[in-house]
């Protein structure tokens, strides 16, 4: 079995993993600046899969990141081998978007990609990639 | 304030220690005493290893900290309730220890802080527990200080399945702050075995249980009430650490609250009417439903219609007005209470069998008073 690969996104793509102390530090900032909780999961890891399943309600009145450490807590344990994130939306008026988005949680071992060749008309090749793992069906995917 | 001990006399080591304390100035840095006790990480039984003449620097936590602050505050702005203050009192100084000791490394459960507060209608149970969040706060033992109040119906769902969410949502708010549930015993219904209340508690005993560093529960209600409360649900009594009684106030502690209550809104008493009131207070207190400070609120605002009444027909009767009328309740706006009635009834039936109907009795002492005022 190959050394898999490991998906990056968001605000600390390029960073390690965060620890729960970080993430809590990170979920406070939001709240801090008056941002919005949300915790989402997914098991198909394609970059271009931006509709995550919501765990639960955004937690628009949070004061303390307690609360959405709890969410977590709640939703890895619900789903421990899929992909967790952590967005925190701004509301503001002219901004209305995700501030800050991160990964928590990941599953224990992560295939990779495949790169897919599609033969079309006049030997020309269109080329996209797939996830090992998006081959099973949804809910048998990192399933160890 | 109950005679509490202060932290000086508790412990008092050498003034030029090794300051091992290394929190920083405000009491909301409790991490600074996590970082210290990161020195002494490599004790593996703090107990014992650490040397027992380390000094410890006292005196700065107790400078920095707001105890002596947070409790002479509320000693001035609570009238009586001594068993309460000594308690909140106790609390404050075993928060302080508890710093102290895991400034060097001595590691121990943080103390479970849940509350019940119980007495009479207005004996400022919610006075006091609206007060817990910033308490704790600058003690340093909850994150943010914020209160979240919860009733039955911000905990119960009405349908299957819309408890838990409605619960836990509560629950998140309150995180980092106390969370009070005012007449806690409606949430759980005993006698309706199909209600969903049982839900909550089972959801409250659990973050009561696993989340004390995250949340304090403080609940309130009714003596008797709470404690039929506690003996259906076994579990919520033994989880709460701290269970808080409220007496009753005596007349001249409501006299008290009610020149203080006066005294926030800018009124004053003209002395004929602080007698009238302390009258006032001897006969409401063995009426029914008399509820402490809360009839004296009622009865100061009633007071205060009467002052404007007052001062309405005088003024439309040519008279100038001042400042000091403005101010001043007059012993009339405290009689014309309905309180006298019943001694006048009483007195006047005594005498004259049968004319002393309640409603001509304040008619004609209404038209009297006017009548002497102008």
């Amino acid at each position: 079995m190959g050394t898999g690969l490991k998906i990056t996104q968001g605000t600390f793509s390029y960073l390690p993993d965060l620890s729960d102390d970080e993430i809590r530090a990170q979920i406070q900032y939001g709240i801090d600046n008056g941002w919005a909780v949300a915790i989402e999961y997914t098991d198909d890891p394609h970059p271009r899969n931006s509709y995550w399943d919501m765990w639960g309600m955004p937690m628009f009145d949070l004061e303390d990141a307690a609360g959405g450490m709890h969410e977590v807590t709640r939703c890895r344990e619900a789903f421990p081998n899929q992909y967790i994130k952590v967005s925190l939306y701004n509301a503001k008026l002219t901004k209305q978007t995700i501030a800050l988005q991160f990964i928590v949680q990941r599953p224990g071992h992560e295939p990779g990609f495949r790169l897919v060749r599609q033969e079309g008309a006049d030997r020309q090749i269109r080329y996209t990639m797939e996830a090992y793992a998006a081959q099973k069906p949804h809910g048998d995917r990192y399933a160890d | 304030m109950a005679q509490g001990i202060t932290p000086e006399k508790l412990i008092s080591p050498p003034h030029q220690g090794t300051g091992m304390y290394k929190g920083g100035s405000n009491v909301d840095d409790r991490f600074g005493a996590d970082k210290a006790s990161e020195e002494f990480s490599e004790y593996t039984d703090p107990l014992r290893e650490i040397p027992d003449d380390l000094e410890v620097d006292a005196q700065k936590l107790f400078a920095d900290s707001k105890v002596k602050e947070v409790l002479e505050k509320l000693d001035s702005d609570l009238v009586a309730l001594e068993n309460v203050k000594e308690r909140i009192s106790e609390i404050a100084h075993l928060l302080l220890i508890d710093r102290l000791r895991r400034s060097i490394g001595l590691e121990a459960e943080p103390p479970t802080l849940h509350m019940s507060f119980t007495g009479n209608p207005g004996t400022g149970k919610t006075t006091v527990a609206s007060r817990m969040g910033q308490i704790l706060w600058k003690l340093g033992y909850i994150r943010k200080g914020h209160v979240v109040t919860a009733s039955r119906d911000d905990l119960v769902g009405q349908y299957v399945g819309h408890t838990a969410p409605k619960t836990r949502e509560v629950i998140k708010r309150a995180m980092g702050g106390v969370l009070f549930i005012d007449e806690a015993y409606n949430i759980y219904r005993l006698d309706n075995e199909r209600d969903y209340g049982q839900e909550t508690v089972e959801m409250l005993l659990e973050v009561m249980e696993n989340d004390r560093q995250d949340l304090v529960v403080v609940m309130a209600g009714y003596r008797d009430k709470m404690d039929r409360f506690f003996s259906d649900v076994p579990g919520i009594s033994s989880r709460i650490a701290h269970h808080v009684d409220f007496p009753d106030y005596s007349a001249p502690e409501l006299l008290d609250i009610g020149r203080m209550m006066l005294d926030a809104q800018r009124y004053r008493f003209s002395s004929d009417a602080e007698q009238a009131f302390q009258d006032y207070l001897s006969l409401r207190l063995n009426r029914p439903h008399f509820a402490n400070g809360r009839s004296v609120r009622n009865a100061l605002d009633r007071a205060r219609m009467r002052q404007a009444i007052r001062l309405y027909d005088s003024a439309e009767s040519g008279r100038k007005l001042t400042k000091k009328d403005l101010v001043t309740i007059e012993a009339d706006d405290i009689l014309a209470s309905r309180v006298f009635d019943d001694l006048h009834q009483t007195s006047e039936s005594e005498n004259n069998t049968g004319n002393g109907l309640a409603g001509t009795n304040v008619k004609s002492r209404k038209t009297a008073g006017s009548k002497g005022k102008k």
